[in-house]
């Protein structure tokens, strides 16, 4: 096999020099009858140039991305990833090594990983953050988990408008725990109702749990949230999955936030079809002893010289085993380092200009569909890059016939909001341009 | 600050320490739409502070210096037991980054994405056929999401039985995930002792099974390397008990294409793709761990599932009895054509060949070192081979002087200090990756170190001596942790 270096000559002389005869008298302690009599049934092996051509007619068979429009959103988004970042995740000292144990020849990942965790604090305005989770909706499992551990309480209040899939994976990883996710209903504007969640809010409430900018693209009231959550003694957990939108909204740990958490594929990672993505975490520091996940902290050599080391690791599965504060282990390095890749590459006036041309488009959309004969924007109120279009007919067939046009018109809700029969959320990036919008809008039109 | 006493590579500063106000390294494209009217004040904020501005050019060399300090796979022999360190083929990288893959979003419909869904049916197929298993799911997006998912679907399964038991056995040899994992799920871990083969002690499993019992996790071959011969006997014993018997893949790589998790007894397995399917490690990830299920369990998995349609593939997810979902979207579809990829390359007998190579280089490690290093269980070597630095205790040198110095003679050290079953564990893994030349080289280095042990010990208490960096002192480091940058504590190299 082209993987295996040994030529067949050699690994006759190892198997002598163990003392053995053929091959399968190195498996003499599996018990004979579990031992295979036939070849596994796959395919035949594939020469390379067969097996890119294989993968090559597969990914065919998907939406050529580049003879479509795209305005898909919900909590993945399509960005402009700089060449540099592929450029140096490609580089095999870094994608060919594992979590860094040994810090003396881990240095590169160690050190990407504490700019990792600043660029996550400087974005969320929070003291601490993670080294990864594995996604976003994992990292809200993982979160309300923590302020589980933190609060010792068994109820979570969450707003209705938090991504349906990040409530359904939270609750598959806490509800055999008794914990209880209390959904609250949105207002009628989409965003998060203050007055339930305020009544909601009890001293058996661990966390209150909303998303910024949330579900239907709606911007919330950080601040009153976090008023309300710490009158009844809870954590205010904050779900970001689009990163994207913290280059121009204040990060939430300074609006009262305890808990930042969720998605940063935005920063450089492909869409690649609903993963690898990048889990994030950031809280303040009371609640560093509580965080999930690898830390990376700063360290010294016997001679003074500054270097990098995982840290508080008695707060992680291979030291505490049961009582670890949970059971991760391999997380999303790589991408991890796209991300750090990314933002650094962005910068500080990088990140505000594409956080503001992703809302000038998002803006120029809504303007041009809101003026459709029978469309209109049923959500009012401030949004970032995505937003609820209303139209004047059932979405979903509408949207199937623009898909045979190569126009992907975002999201029908319905299948998350049954009551949302009419109404697509659409998401607006710096890779949508005017001309790609106003083919939507024209296809919309054609189409009603 | 003190003089550097050996000169070493020159060190990189921060990414923060290096920035300037006005520089950056990258454009973005222009909208050709108005600009917007500014969003009310009281969301927005002036900049972020302390965000980093550099060019173009400054971030290729910070992070080109930063990969230099690391040692990956391809750059040598990497022995990390029980992490399965083989080599990433690249074109695997190639394929996974084709457009049609790499743009796809994951809410397209159903009719846009049917290369992926075919990719994604395939596999659960090659899967359910290397581990003899019924059903998969892809969703789980390491080991540790794998364990959480298979217990999740114990649990379920008992519960559908009416009790959801409470306990959850686990081998005293096993990895920390499978504790971690078990207790996350709500169930009480109590561990079972190893006997001294290094294997699970039939008698107090035994007499411990009860209808308390709701799985036995078992990695097998165990973390000693060693196959638990008696799996279907403990198979039958847990079974017997109304238990369900939870395998861990993590170290398929032993028996791929030999042998079948399945046929041996398992209900619930996982399998990590980053190991035995070659896809990268990342430096920490990302990885996949596909969960395997025999025909009873089926109906607790995760949705959605991707199934045969009339025309093509789609998801479904009206599964009432479905755990539900583990993960956004559909997991780490990335790796999974990776490690598709690789099943592809290599065929039946390809894998095949994986196992019978990384078996014979771990005993092969084994005859060499056997003598020169402790060997604390005799019992036969799969995929690798645990020594301990008792033979070494006389000179005062330890397991961990030996990892340092390895990496002095240009190899990443093995896994060290664990199973913890083991004092003071070598953990070694050589995998199929490695040809007669580098594992004499590594064998060699490791008898010249115990040679130096007792000759000159204090060169191994110093190791390294040719890295970077010194010795961190991590003790320090997590009495008063410094977790980021501030301002403050610039300090440029």
């Amino acid at each position: 096999m082209r993987y295996i270096p040994s030529s067949p000559g050699e690994r006759r002389r190892l198997l002598k020099a163990i003392g053995l005869e053929n091959a399968e008298q190195l498996f003499e302690s599996i018990p004979a009858d579990f031992r295979l009599q036939r070849p596994l049934d796959l395919p035949e092996p594939m020469a390379e140039a067969d097996l890119v051509e294989h993968l090559r007619a597969l990914s065919r068979k998907n939406l050529d991305p580049h003879d479509s429009a795209v305005f898909l959103g919900g909590g993945a988004y399509r960005h402009f990833i700089p060449a540099v970042v592929d450029h140096l995740i490609s580089r095999s000292e870094f994608y060919s090594s594992y979590t860094p144990y040994q810090p003396e020849i881990s240095q590169g990942t160690l050190q990407s990983i504490f700019e990792f965790q600043t660029l996550i604090c400087q974005l969320t305005s929070l003291d601490v953050s993670n080294a990864s989770l594995y996604d976003g909706a994992s990292a809200l499992g993982e979160g309300i988990l923590l302020a589980h551990r933190a609060r010792r309480r068994k109820k979570v209040v969450a707003a209705e408008t938090v991504h349906p899939e990040y409530l359904k994976v939270a609750s598959t990883l806490t509800s055999h725990l008794g914990i209880r996710i209390e959904k609250s209903p949105a207002r009628p504007d989409g965003c998060a109702d203050p007055d339930r969640i305020a009544s909601s809010l009890d001293a058996e409430t661990a966390a209150l749990v909303i998303q910024q900018p949330n579900f239907f693209g709606r911007l919330e009231d950080v601040e009153a949230m976090a008023a309300a959550a710490r009158k009844a003694g809870a954590l205010l957990i904050v779900v970001v999955n689009e990163g994207v939108s913290l280059g121009l909204l204040k990060g939430p740990g300074s609006q009262g936030a305890d808990v930042v958490l969720g998605e940063a594929q935005s920063f450089g990672v492909p869409l690649s079809f609903g993963g690898p993505y990048l889990g994030f975490m950031a809280v303040r520091s009371n609640w560093v002893r509580e965080l999930p996940g690898r830390l990376v902290g700063q360290a010294q050599d016997a001679a003074g010289r500054i270097g990098y080391v995982l840290t508080l690791a008695t707060r992680e599965q291979h030291i505490r085993r049961e009582k670890a504060t949970s059971n991760i282990c391999t997380n999303q390095g790589l991408c991890m380092l796209a991300a750090t890749i990314f933002l650094a590459t962005l910068g500080k006036q990088g990140m505000r200009d594409l956080a503001e041309q992703n809302l000038a488009r998002a803006e120029y959309a809504k303007s041009i569909l809101a003026r459709i004969p029978g469309c209109r924007i049923p959500l009012g109120g401030p949004t970032f890059n995505e937003f609820v279009l209303e139209l004047p007919v059932e979405a979903k067939p509408v949207h199937r016939a623009l898909l045979n046009r190569g126009i992907v018109a975002g999201l029908p809700l319905s299948d998350h909001f049954p009551g949302r029969k009419k109404d697509l959320l659409l998401a607006f990036t710096e890779m949508n341009g005017k001309e790609a919008i106003d083919r939507l809008a024209r296809g919309l039109e054609e189409a009603l | 600050m003190s003089a550097d006493p050996i000169p070493r590579m020159r060190r990189e500063g921060l990414l923060f320490d290096q920035s300037v106000p006005g520089k950056r390294g990258c454009g973005i494209q222009a909208a050709g739409v108005p600009e917007a009217r500014p969003l009310d004040a009281k969301f927005t904020r002036k900049e972020i502070e302390g965000f980093p501005e550099l060019s173009e050019r400054e971030v290729v060399r910070h992070f080109t210096r930063l990969s230099r300090l690391n040692y990956g796979n391809d750059q040598g022999f990497y022995p990390l037991g029980s992490c399965t360190m083989k080599y990433n083929p690249k074109v695997n990288e190639k394929v996974a980054r084709l457009d049609g893959f790499a743009e796809a979003h994951p809410l397209l419909p159903e009719e846009a994405v049917q290369g992926s869904l075919q990719l994604m049916a395939e596999m659960e197929k090659f899967l359910c056929e290397i581990a003899g298993m019924d059903a998969f799911t892809l969703q789980p997006a390491a080991g540790a999401q794998g364990e959480m998912t298979g217990i999740r679907m114990v649990r379920a399964c008992h519960e559908s039985r009416g009790n959801p038991r409470e306990v959850v056995l686990i081998p005293d040899s096993a990895h920390g995930t499978n504790p971690a994992s078990a207790h996350l799920c709500g169930y009480r871990v109590e561990e079972i002792a190893s006997d001294e083969r290094g294997c699970v002690d039939l008698a107090s499993l035994r007499k411990r099974m009860s209808e308390d019992v709701a799985v036995l996790m078992l990695t097998n071959p165990n973390t000693l390397g060693v196959f638990e011969h008696e799996i279907g006997e403990i198979c039958r014993v847990v079974h017997a008990g109304g238990g369900l018997v939870y395998l861990d893949g993590a170290n398929l790589n032993a028996f791929v294409g030999v042998a079948r998790p399945g046929d041996m007894g398992a209900d619930v397995i996982h399998i990590n793709l980053h190991k035995t399917f070659s896809t990268p490690h990342g430096g920490g990830g990302p990885g996949s761990g596909p969960v395997g299920v025999k025909e009873p369990l089926a109906r607790f998995l995760p949705v959605p599932r991707v199934v045969r349609a009339e025309k093509g593939y789609r998801f479904r997810s009206d599964f009432p009895d479905s755990i539900g979902r583990v993960h956004c979207f559909y997991g780490n579809f990335g790796i999974l054509i990776r490690a598709y990829a690789y099943i592809l390359a290599n065929g039946a007998d390809g894998l095949r060949e994986v196992a019978e190579t990384a078996v014979l280089n771990a005993n092969y490690i084994r005859k060499r070192l056997e003598g020169t290093y402790h060997l604390p269980y005799a019992s036969p070597t799969l995929h690798e081979v645990i020594f301990s630095d008792r033979n070494l205790e006389k000179h005062g040198v330890r397991t961990l002087d030996v990892a340092k110095r390895l990496m002095d003679y240009g190899f990443h050290p093995p896994t060290v200090y664990f199973p913890l079953i083991v004092k003071g564990a070598l953990m070694i893994e050589p995998t199929e990756s490695e040809g007669i030349q580098e594992l004499d080289a590594f064998a060699d280095a490791m008898i010249r170190i115990a040679k130096e042990a007792e000759e000159d010990p204090e060169v191994l208490h110093a190791a390294p001596h040719s890295t970077p960096i010194g010795r961190l002192d991590e003790a320090a480091a997590a009495r008063k942790p410094v977790l980021r940058w501030t301002p403050d504590l610039s300090h440029k190299p």
